[in-house]
């Protein structure tokens, strides 16, 4: 499938902000590095008419090394989880029969 | 954060830009991303992370007044996961005890 990469969203604000490449550029680095920091400086992201990043610290839980069946617990640790928001869960929902057939998923 | 918050804030590092044009330039990012995966396209940002939509089969499910089973339709939910960069720098806040900052606790956003 042809995803979306960082060059498409610059490209997009040098299109329709009027925003020069350099300054596209650094717009979409700068972005994403924001978002970065502010989760990492323990702070979950709210952004409206997109979605939510939250944050969990997960305590240590035994786990198995699948290929051996070994026993190793898994450490305790933070994770994000992403979860989408109202507006942008309907209107992927509204759309999915359209991208059933572009996927070619069934429900048989 | 919120949105408004990020605004100011690339507004205080990119001071040679208007704060309209960052205004703008916040919102067209994120009405791109979210009308890409409305389309089904998948979106994959280096060191943060990718978003794509996982399907969910139909079920059955239940009224919760009348009890009464319901047939749900299967339906497509929007995705993420993390990349390499964000895993470890937020699991590395975690081991130099930053302390999640939970300022409200409605975990919804706030939706226009």
């Amino acid at each position: 499938m042809n995803a979306i990469t960082k060059a498409d969203i610059a490209e997009k604000l040098f299109n329709d902000v009027g925003l020069n490449k350099r300054e596209a550029k650094d717009m979409v680095e700068l972005f994403f590095e924001e978002v970065r920091a502010y989760l990492e400086q323990g702070q979950h992201v709210k952004l409206s008419g997109f979605g939510n990043f939250t944050l969990r610290d997960k305590s240590e839980r035994p786990g198995r090394n699948p290929k051996t069946g070994e026993e190793i617990p898994i450490t305790r640790r933070r994770v994000v989880t992403f979860r989408a928001g109202q507006k942008l869960k309907a209107k992927v929902e509204e759309q999915t029969d359209t991208i059933k057939q572009q996927t070619g998923v069934t429900d048989e | 954060m919120t949105k408004s918050e990020l605004i100011e804030q690339l507004a205080a590092k990119q001071v040679h830009l208007a704060y309209k044009d960052i205004e703008i330039a916040v919102k067209t990012i994120l009405e791109y991303m979210a009308e890409a995966l409305t389309q089904g396209k998948r979106i994959e940002i280096r060191g943060f992370g990718s978003f794509s939509l996982h399907y969910r089969p139909p079920r059955v499910g239940r009224n919760p007044k009348t009890g009464g089973s319901v047939r749900l339709e299967g339906k497509y939910v929007p995705y993420f996961k993390p990349g390499k960069e964000l895993r470890d720098r937020i699991n590395a806040s975690l081991q130099r005890g930053q302390m999640i900052i939970h300022d409200d606790e409605t975990g919804e956003e706030g939706e226009v």
